[in-house]
């Protein structure tokens, strides 16, 4: 059974038709990347997943059950985090307060310390700013924020929306990095990218959204052979 | 003069600020002269009489303050004014006031006096009963509100709402009125509580009162705002309510039930309300069904004072409205009657000339 399937999902924002029948499949413990040019549907897709938006039509289900009508904050219960576009970081609050929002979905509190310092591990630049306030973190500390605050939740599966947008090309590299080695640890990835190659890079398979629809979808290393997304995405002619 | 016309018309921007400096000045000076006549060129009062001024002030504000947080936390977290709030404290007051009439009916003899009554006999237990039943109706009261007259018009345009509360606070107080009456009832408190009773404090020669309703007013106010401060700054539901200040939908990813922590928030700006309506009652001894008015729009007052949506400016701006409110007419020289207007020319000022409020909470597009 498949970690995430969204079934023929349609999405309006008022009478915008934002998506128009998209399905797809995430496997247990894949990385699958969701790409598409600006205003394609990517971050109305996670969002739809995430319970922030009801689809007029379509399915989610999550390992089989269906999770469409849940509200957004029920939708964290059942396994599945986000890393919202823009990072979403809460700028007033301190980075341990920021970390321990990440956890508020856990009812073991009593790995709280254990995975704090599993993101202090991942991310050693955060145990430094622990008392700071969030919003006078740098651009790419406030990524690592928003990515260590998703994995505080201990997801089944992890939305990531544009996590290298804004950065240093050094960053995004060692963003992407982390992305792997939290899927090795067991996470199953959703990835939206801007960055197209280096998405397809690191993903098993990958989907091509234009204007609403899945036009495209098959293994990484094809995608990144294919004539269109090598003129579309990749900038290649 | 001509010189200041060309000025005006190449940068307005800096005349509008001179005129705010020139005026600012013109009146810092008027306050300063007024405080040198007042105090020494012609001391209209003696020490005592100011110590009165400032004992009221200071009690008045910690209510003020109590029913700031209110307009404070909600306007934190949904961006809008609830102007019903001063008609929950109201509610919270007559709360207070029937514990106290049914207790005073019941009989508790005792050796001494066989007609004692329970209100008589038992007096904390009384205030204890009096406050959690006025906080738990204002609590519900602000649930209710909410979820009626608030939630269904979460997603309209800004305006509405205020509407909405504007339509609440009208519909509460002919409730109200209907349910008892448009007398001003009188708010009979233990015998051990009796206004103007209290300590006396000798001062040049005369002795001030120090009220023990004042004192009860003060003290409790105080611990409530303590409470709610380790509430907010220390809890999980205070974390939540922060997160969902700053971000409802990202909070909702967090896993935070939004609309729970709205329920939350009224549920807490109703206890503080009630709070202070039973404090008003007990220390001021009148309850009707627009008690809550003044009161209201004093503590809204004292929320925009304070930069509404910040909780250590709500307290502090309740506190400086009070002690304003009961020093200002005799510093300005101006009729004590003119106290009220005193308040509402301060809220004018302020939302012309520093709409952020003396804490400066920097009211962000982002948030509108
Ligand atoms: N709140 C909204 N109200 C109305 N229309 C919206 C709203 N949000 C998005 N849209 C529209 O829906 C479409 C899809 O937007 P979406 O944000 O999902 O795109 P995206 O693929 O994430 O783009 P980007 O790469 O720029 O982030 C766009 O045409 C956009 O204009
Ligand atoms: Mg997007």
């Amino acid at each position: 059974m498949s970690m995430l399937e969204i079934n023929d999902i349609h999405t309006y924002y008022g009478n915008i038709h934002a998506l128009n029948g998209i399905s797809l499949k995430v496997e247990k413990g894949e990385i699958v990347t969701l790409i598409g040019a600006n205003g394609a549907g990517k971050t109305t897709t996670l969002r739809t997943i995430a319970g922030l938006l009801k689809p007029r039509q379509g399915q989610v289900l999550l390992e089989g059950e269906d999770i469409t009508k849940l509200k957004a904050h029920e939708v964290v219960y059942k396994g599945v985090a986000m890393v919202p576009e823009g990072r979403g970081i809460f700028a007033r609050l301190t980075v341990t307060e920021n970390l321990d929002l990440g956890a508020y979905s856990r009812t073991d509190r009593q790995n709280f310390a254990q995975d704090l310092e599993r993101v202090f591990t991942i991310f050693p630049r955060l145990k430094e700013r622990q008392k700071q306030v969030a919003g006078t973190l740098s651009g790419g500390e406030q990524q690592m924020l928003a990515m260590g605050r998703s994995l505080m939740a201990r997801p089944r599966i992890l939305l990531m929306d544009e996590p290298s947008m804004g950065l240093a090309p050094i960053l995004v590299e060692s963003i992407f990095d982390t992305i792997v080695a939290i899927n090795k640890e067991g996470t199953t990835i959703l990835l939206v990218e801007q960055n197209a190659l280096m998405a397809l890079s690191i993903a098993a398979r990958g989907y091509v959204l234009q204007t609403g629809e899945i036009v495209l979808l098959d293994s990484a290393a094809n995608l990144k052979q294919n004539e269109m997304v090598r003129k579309s995405y990749l900038g290649i002619e | 003069m001509e010189k200041t016309a060309v000025h005006k018309a190449s940068m307005p921007v800096n005349t509008y600020r001179l005129i705010q400096i020139v005026l600012g000045v013109v009146f810092s000076a008027y306050v300063i002269w007024r405080f040198y006549d007042v105090f020494i060129g012609n001391p209209a009062y003696g020490a005592d009489t100011w110590m009165r001024f400032a004992i009221s002030g200071v009690v008045l504000g910690s209510v003020y303050a109590l029913v700031a947080i209110g307009y404070t936390l909600v306007y934190g977290i949904l961006f809008m004014i609830n102007f019903a709030h001063g008609d929950i404290m109201m509610i919270g007051a007559f709360g207070g006031y029937f514990v106290f009439e049914a207790l005073k009916n019941i009989p508790s003899p005792t050796v001494g006096d066989p007609h004692q009554v329970f209100l008589n006999a038992h007096p904390i237990i009384s205030v204890i009963l009096a406050f959690v039943v006025g906080m738990i109706v204002a609590a519900v009261s602000g649930y209710f509100l909410e979820k009626i007259a608030y939630r269904p018009l979460r997603n309209a345009p800004r305006l509405v709402p205020l509407i909405s509360a504007i339509g609440a606070s009208i519909f509460l107080e002919n409730a109200a009125l209907l349910l008892f009456g448009s007398q001003r009832r009188d708010f009979v408190n233990p015998v051990q509580l009796t206004r103007g009773t209290g300590w006396n404090i000798p001062v040049n020669g005369t002795t001030v009162i120090l009220p023990y309703t004042g004192v009860l007013t003060f003290v409790l106010s105080v611990l409530i705002l303590i409470a709610l401060y380790l509430l907010v700054q220390r809890t999980r539901i205070g974390r939540a309510m922060r997160a969902v200040a700053e971000n409802k939908s990202t909070a909702a990813l967090m896993g935070i039930d939004v609309d729970g922590v709205i329920s939350r928030t009224f549920i807490i700006s109703g206890a503080l309300a009630g709070a202070a309506g039973v404090m008003w009652g007990i220390h001021l001894g009148l309850v009707y069904y627009q008690v809550g008015f003044i009161p209201g729009i004093k503590a809204f007052t004292a929320a925009v004072l304070g930069g509404i949506g910040n909780i250590p400016g709500a307290m502090l701006g309740g506190m400086f409205l009070g002690i304003i409110e009961a020093l200002g007419p005799a510093i300005l020289g101006l009729p004590f009657q003119l106290k009220d207007v005193l308040a509402f020319g301060i809220l004018v000022l302020i939302l012309i000339f520093r709409p952020t409020g003396l804490l400066g909470e920097v009211l962000s597009e982002e948030k509108v």
